[in-house]
């Protein structure tokens, strides 16, 4: 097709419409082809394919849901969270192990703000593979394992992909604090060594619950270490859909006595 | 040092090494904070005085505020969640900002982070919201260097022991450090280094008696 006139040029940009990708976000949402089950597809508010080397963000309603899957059983899902217009409270990664007691994540786990509160719950998990240990890699890091860690390159690196996302909600590099990641497993000797576990191979998800309102930022590359010699990372899929926050009613609300005072004190300043 | 064994002479006789005088040689009181710049090759001793009191650290490059210690980094790049002797204490943009170059304690916390009055409220109860925490130290002293609440990370506890067993439980346990013990580490370039003695009477990490901390420079 021309592009030699504004003419020309106007038609061929407009014929593009209609263009699958693999990676891509659908919108509006409800055309998803497969909500989960149980989710009224009108009430799907987020439903995004993330390439490997990709990233995504997407401020989030408390109460909403947010799914995470992995694909192709290479994905690796880094996780920043915020309190959507306060975002100087967000995710404490020491908080959320040491007030917990427990460094792996799984289904229950809380994820909380150095406020003292619950940022999000997760509340479904058929992975158990993931971390809170190592963070995501740098441009540093990559180059020095890849050769490149560019966001233009092969190989992006995790702090470069967060900086992007935290810059398109006025966020700055001293906005990014220590980050979790879902589907990679690294497990802690008794010596403190760390063992790469890898993924629990396609299909796995985790569910999370936005607690309060949230800027969501994730990042799809590979684990800092991932020990195989070429970067590694396949598509994310992440679907977000309106429900309800943790009640008083819930079981997780009183699974355990330090999960059920951070709900108290999420409570005292969302309702 | 022993003084030589010489003819009585009509000056006097030096009895500590000239040439080991530290540029800065400091007691911070029970509870306090602290900061300093340690310049690039200069040696900073963290002495733990009164044995297991847990010293909440975080570093920062000088000259780049927004160039600050990553327990993450560090921990993924040496394949292991302790501190002792070798570890290189990496910035969040994976460069080295200082390395510990001796060490008597054994083994350091880089997981637990700091406390602070409103995790005290998740981890003990509401009726230690009062007290002080060592996220109060980090904020009043990093705010003399134009730091905020956006600036504090997941930092590093000298002397505190935090164990994980085989199914992921963690926790502050009691200390393996003793009055004497002590950490020193090197400047990798010019940083600032931002101190909360740990304040907690809550759990073991000061033995439930938080004690005075000695930080020498040389």
């Amino acid at each position: 097709m021309a592009t030699s006139t504004t003419y020309a040029a106007r038609e061929h940009a407009r014929a593009q419409e209609g263009t699958r990708s693999d990676t891509m976000p659908v919108l509006p949402a409800s055309d998803w082809p497969a909500p989960p089950d149980g989710v009224d597809p009108a009430d799907l508010v987020w439903a995004e394919t993330v390439a490997g080397g990709g990233y995504t963000h997407r401020v989030l309603a408390r109460g909403t849901e947010l799914r995470l899957t992995d694909l192709a059983g290479d994905a690796c899902a880094h996780l920043l969270l915020f309190v959507e217009g306060r975002p100087w409270e967000r995710l404490n990664v020491a908080d959320t192990v040491k007030v917990l007691w427990n460094a792996y994540l799984g289904e229950g786990h809380l994820l909380l703000s150095d406020q003292g509160r619950v940022l999000a719950s997760v509340v479904a998990d058929t992975s158990g593979r993931h971390d809170t240990m190592c963070g995501a890699s740098t441009l540093r890091r990559n180059t020095e394992r890849y050769g490149d860690g560019s966001l233009h390159g092969p190989a992006p690196a995790g702090r470069e992909l967060f900086t992007l996302a935290a810059a398109k909600h006025g966020l700055q590099p001293r906005d990014l604090p220590p980050s979790i990641s879902f589907f990679q497993g690294v497990r802690v000797g008794p010596d403190g060594g760390l063992t790469f576990t890898g993924s629990a191979g396609p299909g796995a998800s985790v569910t999370l619950r936005a607690e309060m309102p949230l800027t969501v930022l994730i990042a799809n590359t590979a684990h800092p270490i991932d020990p195989r010699p070429a970067y590694t990372c396949t598509p994310l899929e992440v679907l977000a859909w309106r429900a309800r926050p943790t009640g008083p009613g819930d079981p997780l609300w009183q699974a355990s006595p330090e999960g059920r005072r951070a709900f108290l004190n999420t409570a005292e300043v969302t309702r | 040092m022993t003084v030589p064994d010489v003819p009585a002479l009509d000056v006097p006789v030096l009895d500590v090494p000239v040439l080991d005088v530290p540029v800065l040689d400091v007691t911070v009181p029970a509870r306090a904070p602290w900061s300093a710049i340690i310049r690039a090759g200069q040696e900073l001793t963290i002495t733990d005085l009164g044995g297991n009191q847990a010293v909440d650290c975080l570093l920062y490059d000088a000259h780049d505020t927004a160039v600050r210690y990553s327990a993450p980094d560090t921990v993924h790049a040496q394949g292991n969640i302790f501190l002792t002797t070798g570890s290189v204490l990496l910035s969040n943009e994976h460069s080295p900002l200082m390395t510990v170059v001796g060490d008597t304690c054994g083994r350091h916390d880089t997981v637990g982070g700091a406390c602070s009055k409103e995790s005290n409220t998740l981890r003990y109860g509401h009726h230690t919201y009062s007290q002080h925490a060592c996220v109060e130290n980090f904020l009043i002293e990093g705010s003399r260097h134009g730091l905020g609440k956006r600036d504090l990370v997941g930092n590093i506890n000298w002397f505190m022991n935090v164990p994980v067993e085989p199914d992921g439980t963690l926790g502050i346990v009691d200390g393996i450090s003793a009055p004497g013990l002590a950490v020193t580490l090197r400047a990798e370039t010019d940083v600032l280094v931002l101190i909360s003695n740990c304040p907690q009477i809550n759990n073991p990490c000061n033995g439930f008696d938080p004690t005075p901390v000695r930080m020498t420079v040389r």
